[in-house]
């Protein structure tokens, strides 16, 4: 019998349910369990393949493709070690929510359990960091897992997906069908909030005397900058923002306390202990936000606004829950609010606490500091540019000096804390937003913890603006060192390892420069922003020995903050 | 205080693992779970037994409602259920001990289902502190072996209506 069914191999499936959702890159290495896919990706056009250097760098990529965009990203990658290089992506990816579907290759399905050549389980591996895993054991149901997969990652709480592709599945051919929709009996995200509860929090916000909204990434993901921004300017309302929280609220704004927690200002977080009314959107009341708990802003009533039932009360008990989308939510509580609180007092007390402890740092010496290297970017590019940075000190920095002015342009890894993540989001980010300028902020330690990946931004020609904050430390382990553990720096010193980063980079056919004073810093930053076919990189030398300020030591109440230094170091 | 939790979750493989690996990567407490086929072939229900206060308890279910692959849950401790378990005892006897063994077994409504001339294997149901209390009884006889169900239970009267899990009842309510 003849037959015009449209019959594919599993490779072909995979592409083509790729292209069905819009999938423009795939950040990806090969190797032997995914070769019938790469046949495929022979000249393929759409979607394109970027070749990374390491796995770890392609999660990132996606990572930082997915945070700048709100589009999923997608990676592909062998099977054994090529999927556990993953996991560190996969990890974080979770912790920030991050929508990306990782695509991982499998031995046979008949030698899998049986300790075959780069065979690793790495379904059960990833189960407890991704939100969803699967497993395609026939390749009749591999379409219906690609959209299971990407309708799991982006939709609800956004989460890392990983699909694991034995190679016959993939070897093997069926009809091709893609589904129309997917119904995923036990997975139906919530995205209306309650209208009693939503009444209840516009009526609490029109009577509270000191209240405060504490912004999270939840905002970003939902695409409620707008809203929120309405609701805020309309009746006051000051707003704190979590490290992820950044640019939801221009950081601009004069209602903006800025960003709250271990390294937030002095005012934000005398604010949130001192409010009335605590109204937190999109956020999880992570331990670097609340310190000691059983201190944490004991005086207010606690609306909650999330997207993920899970998150509420799990860290902090709150008086007023609301599941929903908080761009719902929040636009819905705007419409309900017929009168606005009376917070004229209470802005009095902020702006005091912002006179009490001003954010500032030393600039009588004329040595190079990393807070002036971060204001100064955040000058010359009037906040418009995309930020990413690597985990540490120089992040903090960042969050505290750059002024972030529009959502999805702060892109760092928050829940995880991870090194090396720097490098490969910013080129991740290139792939989604080619024409906005992207600065990438590292420091010494986290830049080679993926330094692999300047070969992937040289190859595509990305002008990344690669600023490694270097103090020769693990500046921030150095800080707890001196701070908490008797100045005992072990490890932390890199003085005497560290690379020569100029001829490092040069290497890689990047364009490079390093400056140690002011006078240099300022010179080169027209040519660095100039160049617009390759990364340069800038080999910041900044003071050595630095403190991020405030500080809240890790267990402490949050309004007990450590200021500046008491003896002064070295 | 001692929780009964009912899951309904897809019978496939690996959703059981996803629960269990719950449990150990948040740190709840486990002290039983039983699993088995319902009278829809692509659905299981798990029965856990858990305990810790109730801001504990709402992080599990909340965290068992968060997997993709569970339909309902349910704190069956909060509504009128039946509970029940199975134990499969096997009691060394000797000359004369063997009658007060068999008085035993049928006090508890237990059935002999093995004997040999040194053993005797009964099996008994029913609600977890009967099983404890058959127990605690033929301890003294000399116990070679127990082999527990751990707890099923089911929520008396109405039927469960739909597989559906709504996921904003808990934390609007």
């Amino acid at each position: 019998m003849k037959t015009t069914k449209n019959v594919m191999n599993g490779a072909q499936i995979f592409l083509e349910c790729l292209r069905k959702e819009n999938v423009e890159y795939i950040f990806g290495y090969p190797g032997g369990a995914v070769l019938k896919i790469y046949e495929e990706l022979y000249n393929c056009e759409k979607p394109r393949h970027i070749l990374v250097r390491h796995e770890q760098g392609a999660v990132h990529m996606a990572e930082g493709y997915a945070k700048a965009s709100g589009k999923v990203g997608v990676v592909l990658v062998t099977s054994g070690p090529g999927a556990t290089n993953t996991v560190t992506g996969i990890a974080d990816a979770y912790m920030d929510s991050v929508p990306i579907v990782v695509f991982t290759g499998q031995v046979p399905s008949g030698l899998i359990g049986k300790d075959a050549f780069q065979e690793a389980d790495i379904v059960g591996i990833t189960r407890p960091i991704t939100k969803h895993n699967y497993q395609v054991l026939d390749v009749k149901d591999l379409a219906a897992t690609i959209k299971a997969a990407f309708h799991i990652a982006s939709t609800g709480r956004p989460g890392p997906v990983l699909v694991d592709l034995p190679k016959d599945v993939i070897n093997s051919t069926c009809e091709f069908k893609y589904p129309e929709i997917i119904e995923l009996k036990g997975y139906k995200p919530n995205y209306i909030g309650n209208a009693n509860q939503i009444k209840k929090a516009a009526e609490k916000i029109k009577n509270s005397k000191k209240p405060l909204l504490y912004v999270g990434g939840g905002v970003i993901m939902s695409g409620g900058t707008r809203e929120l921004r309405l609701l805020a300017k309309e009746h006051k309302l000051p707003v704190a923002m979590t490290l992820q929280g950044l640019g939801a609220f221009p950081g601009t704004d004069e209602l903006s306390l800025g960003m709250l927690g271990m390294h937030g200002t002095y005012w934000a977080n005398k604010a949130i202990s001192e409010c009335d009314l605590l109204v937190a959107l999109g956020a999880r009341f992570d331990d670097r936000v609340t310190g000691r708990i059983d201190m944490f802003s004991k005086k207010s009533y606690k609306i909650h606004v999330d997207i993920d039932p899970a998150v509420i009360d799990k860290n902090v008990y709150v008086d007023l829950p609301i599941v929903g989308d908080v761009k719902h939510v929040v636009a819905s509580i705007a419409a309900e609010m017929n009168s606005s609180p009376d917070v004229d007092d209470w802005w009095k007390q902020i702006n005091e606490w912002k006179k009490e402890c001003p954010m500032n740092y030393d600039t009588a010496d004329g040595q190079l500091r990393t807070e002036y290297v971060i204001e100064q970017l955040s000058n010359y590019t009037k906040g418009n540019s995309i930020v990413v940075t690597d985990v540490g000190q120089h992040q903090m920095w960042t969050a505290q000096y750059y002024k972030f002015t529009k959502p999805r342009s702060l892109i760092t890894s928050g829940g995880l804390g991870t090194m090396g993540f720097g490098l490969p989001a910013g080129i991740g980010a290139y792939f989604s937003r080619p024409n906005d300028s992207i600065i990438v902020i590292t420091g010494d330690g986290g830049f080679q913890m993926n330094i692999q990946e300047l070969v992937t931004a040289v190859y595509n020609k990305i002008p990344l603006k690669i600023f490694i904050i270097n103090n020769s430390y693990l500046g921030m382990v150095r800080q707890w060192q001196e701070l908490f553990h008797g100045e005992k720096y072990s490890f932390t010193d890199l003085s005497d390892s560290n690379p020569d980063f100029v001829k490092v980079a040069e290497a890689f056919g990047c364009a490079a420069v390093r400056v140690s004073s002011i006078s240099e810093f300022d010179n080169v930053l027209d040519e660095v922003f100039k160049v617009n076919d390759k990364p340069v990189v800038v080999d910041c030398q900044v003071v050595k020995a630095d403190l991020v300020m405030p500080m809240v030591p890790a267990g402490g109440a949050v309004d007990k903050m450590l200021v500046r230094r008491l003896a002064s170091k070295e | 205080m001692q929780r009964v939790i009912s899951v309904l979750l897809e019978n496939k493989f690996g959703a059981f693992n996803r629960v269990s690996a719950l449990f150990s990567g948040k740190g709840f407490n486990i002290s039983s779970i039983s699993i088995g086929e319902t009278e829809n072939k692509e659905v299981s229900r798990m029965t856990l037994v858990t305990s810790g206060d109730d801001k504990i308890i709402d992080q599990i279910i909340k965290q068992l409602n968060r997997l993709i692959e569970t339909y309902k849950v349910v704190d069956l401790t909060k509504t009128k259920a039946v509970y029940r378990e199975l134990a499969l005892i096997s009691v060394s006897y000797k000359k004369g001990t063997r009658s007060e063994i068999l008085d035993i077994c049928e006090i508890f409504q237990g059935k002999v289902v093995d004997i040999t001339n040194k053993s005797i294997m009964v099996e008994i149901t029913g609600p977890p502190d009967k099983i404890d209390a058959a127990i605690n009884i033929l301890l003294p006889y000399g116990i070679i072996e127990i082999a527990r169900s751990g707890m099923v239970a089911l929520k008396r009267g109405e039927q469960e209506r739909s597989l559906t899990k709504n996921n904003s009842e808990e934390a609007n309510d």
